[in-house]
């Protein structure tokens, strides 16, 4: 690209040179300069701090660097935007009105009161993950501890090894989930583990326990290791954080995704073929005690989902249809941030950000009724021009 | 009381018939059980093998008593219905009799066959009887005599200096040769195709040579009229609805699901079926690509917002039914030419193809049973 705007000023010098005036060279090197700066601004932000964003970045692209890709989101973001981040070498997020409402509050809110629940909803295809990884973002920026449940959903379907608990009767365990998630949270929070001491001294085994003021650290071992007891670590973890969030030290960070599986079903069968409840799973129960907004210093911050949902209809979106009587009820009172399709604003920057990075190649897309065509069929939803847009 | 007498005089029809007389064919009459068979004849049945009817096996007196009866009849029928009889057209008898039986005197009942083609000594009144196609024969010695004549002229012309090359040409724009089918119906007889490809043959040539226009009206008389097709379709005009803004609805219907549009000018773009968003109703892209086609074809992609209902059928029927109506709502948005440009890239025919039923003695439309071989 710079090699080929060096040969145009050449040419351009070249010809300046036969017309033999020295003035008309300089003004023509000046020129070339700002147009690519020009262009660049319209969707593209440098400002890579979330704490700084403002409606000035709205429907601009910033940045994520590969080290936040690695440690805040090695398992938080959407399957696609991986593939995109992959392809382009680059993560970039578009800033938007949601994730700039719900980081405005956390700016301002009262820690020393309970946690506020923020509820991210709106139709399929939104931007709600975005959105809320957006967030977490900042508050990994701001040194909070990120406790980040990437899609409650699939805690309550598919699982292959559903092993009855060994501290409770009534319970089950999912060994291979929560031992997977355990290792995720070690990633994005190593330095934090080595800090916070357990409470509570936690027998898992005859001969394997954890003792009092143990850093949390040997405790994520624990569960990592044995994945059989991995369950219970995830909630004594919890518990453990809960308590001490709201002592100040740290700020904590609940972050779900598609968090009306926690009051949805399952489709998960017991070896009798009877349906499991959604009580009887450590996970889903340890993760409802954790939405109870009866601890200090930090936020909840959800997002909810038809995608993976079960036996919910697809064009189902809001609160009350998702989560339920019940779900409405212990979530209540909420920040309800509705997510909606770009505005034609957005949708330009994405469409910029497409042809800046070479991904629409057919000749059509360059033309106006390209881009007509585009709007028509994605009906400005961002995940369905995406894959509009995407290979086949 | 008209009906009951409608009813008697459609029988007096039914006995007789009437005919046109040609140069030397004659309609026959055929007797009343294939009569009452040939009045519920399709068009394709009628038209039939003319020439293997064989010539006629009735006299011309008994023909010329028939077509008076007829008329007398048709008399009969204007006093009954009030009406002048001098003024009692075709139509008006179809109306009065019975609409089940439609009957039409004159060829579109009884087909032309060929009379008798010998006298009574037995001796062919035509001097190519013996070809075994004496119209067609000479049809093409009449041709080619009138080639030879106007070679003739040119020859005059030549002769007295006054040959040009840039003379008046007949005009063939707009209009087809016979078809073979078409051909045979005139001359009543059966033509081979190598036999239809010369008399094209000949008869281009007649065209070609320069002082041809002579014949023009020969020659017209073997060609038929092309109607632009586009002219047919019928465009609504626009209607405005208090604010000024024009609309305008169509429908649509593709195998068993209907559609009704309304096209909205000066609009954002949005696009509603049913109170949905045409992105929720339709999941899949095909579906959303069908609905596309027409505005994007007219490069009216933005300009409209779009009201629709559709209901029955599956995705596809329910997309294409929607397709074809805001094509015809689209054309009282069109200028002129941009209507056959639709045409033509198939937005504006409907679609005939429907589930074809399932026939007995077999698993499904097509598909048969197992065949066994024993």
């Amino acid at each position: 690209m710079s090699l080929h705007r060096l040969t145009l000023r050449m040419l351009r010098m070249v010809r300046s040179v036969h017309s033999g005036s020295g003035l008309q060279l300089q003004a023509v090197a000046m020129e070339t300069e700002p147009h690519p700066a020009k262009n660049l601004s319209v969707f593209r932000t440098t400002e890579a701090d979330p704490a700084r964003h403002s409606e000035q970045h709205a429907a601009q692209y910033y940045t994520l660097s590969p080290t936040h890709l690695r440690t805040v989101f090695p398992h938080g973001l959407p399957p696609r935007f991986q593939m995109q981040v992959k392809t382009f070498n680059e993560g970039c997020v578009m800033v938007r009105p949601p994730a700039l409402e719900i980081i405005s509050h956390l700016k301002k809110a009262d820690y020393s009161k309970p946690a506020l629940h923020y509820l991210l909803y709106g139709a399929t295809g939104c931007g709600k993950t975005m959105s809320l990884c957006h967030v977490l973002h900042y508050c990994s920026t701001q040194g909070w501890l990120v406790l980040h449940i990437p899609d409650a959903h699939l805690w309550v379907k598919n699982c292959k090894e559903l092993l009855p608990s060994s501290s409770r009767p009534s319970r089950f365990d999912q060994p291979v989930q929560a031992s997977q998630w355990l290792q995720n949270f070690k990633v994005t929070n190593d330095h934090f583990l080595s800090k916070i001491k357990t409470t509570r001294r936690y027998v898992w085994t005859k001969r394997e326990r954890t003792e009092e003021g143990r850093p949390l650290a040997e405790l994520v071992e624990q569960g990592v290791n044995r994945v059989k007891s991995s369950s219970d670590v995830v909630g004594a973890l919890l518990r453990e954080l809960r308590l001490q969030a709201g002592q100040g030290d740290f700020r904590l960070a609940v972050a779900v995704d598609g968090v009306n599986a926690a009051w949805g079903k399952t489709s998960l069968k017991k070896e009798d073929k009877s349906a499991v409840l959604l009580e009887e799973l450590t996970l889903i129960h340890n993760m409802r005690k954790m939405l109870n907004n009866d601890w200090c210093g930090g936020a909840i911050i959800t997002a909810l989902s038809q995608t993976g949902s079960l036996y919910t209809s697809r064009l189902s979106y809001l609160p009350q249809e998702l989560l339920g009587q019940e779900g409405f009820d212990k979530m209540d009172p909420f920040v309800p941030v509705p997510v909606s399709n770009y505005t034609e604003k957005e949708f330009e920057s994405c469409y910029l950000y497409y042809m800046d990075r070479n991904w629409l190649q057919h000749p059509n897309s360059r033309t106006e009724e390209g881009k007509k065509e585009l709007i028509f069929l994605s009906s400005l939803n961002p995940s369905i021009l995406e894959r509009l847009c995407a290979s086949l | 009381m008209a009906a009951s007498r409608a009813a008697v005089v459609g029988s007096l029809f039914w006995k007789c018939g009437s005919c046109s007389t040609g140069t030397f064919l004659i309609c026959t009459n055929v007797n009343t059980q294939l009569l009452s068979r040939q009045i519920c004849a399709t068009p394709a049945m009628r038209r039939k093998n003319l020439a293997a009817a064989g010539p006629q096996k009735f006299t011309e007196e008994f023909i010329k008593k028939q077509v008076e009866e007829f008329n007398i009849g048709k008399r009969h029928l204007a006093n009954m219905m009030d009406e002048d009889p001098q003024t009692f057209t075709q139509e008006d008898i179809d109306v009065s009799i019975r609409p089940r039986r439609k009957h039409h005197p004159g060829d579109q009942v009884f087909p032309r066959q060929t009379a008798v083609q010998w006298g009574e000594d037995g001796r062919p009144f035509h001097y190519l009887f013996y070809t075994g196609k004496q119209s067609y024969y000479s049809l093409m010695h009449d041709m080619f005599s009138k080639i030879l004549a106007v070679e003739k002229y040119q020859d005059r012309l030549r002769s007295k200096n006054l040959f040009s090359l840039d003379t008046k040409q007949i005009s063939l724009a707009g209009s087809r040769w016979l078809l073979k089918e078409e051909l045979e119906e005139s001359l009543v007889e059966n033509i081979s195709d190598h036999d239809f490809a010369r008399f094209i043959q000949l008869i281009e040539r007649l065209v070609a040579l320069p002082y041809g226009a002579a014949e023009e009206e020969f020659v017209l008389g073997y060609r038929r009229q092309l109607e632009v097709q586009s002219s047919k379709q019928e465009i609504q005009p626009l209607q405005y609805d208090q604010k000024g803004v024009a609309y305008s609805t169509a429908d649509g219907r593709r195998k068993m699901s209907t559609a009704s549009v309304t096209l909205k000018d000066s609009g954002s773009g949005k696009f509603t079926i049913n109170g949905m968003d045409q992105l929720h109703y339709f999941p899949v892209l095909q579906d959303r690509e069908q609905l596309l086609f027409p505005l994007h074809f007219a490069r009216m992609l933005g300009r409209f917002d779009v009201d629709s209902s559709v209901t029955g059928g599956g995705r596809s029927a329910q997309a294409g039914a929607l397709r074809l109506a805001i094509s015809r709502a689209l054309l009282s948005f069109l200028p002129e030419g941009q209507v056959e440009d639709m045409r033509q890239a198939g937005l504006l025919t409907p679609d005939p193809r429907v589930k074809e039923r399932k026939k007995p003695g077999q698993e499904g439309a097509r598909k048969k049973f197992t065949w066994k071989k024993r």
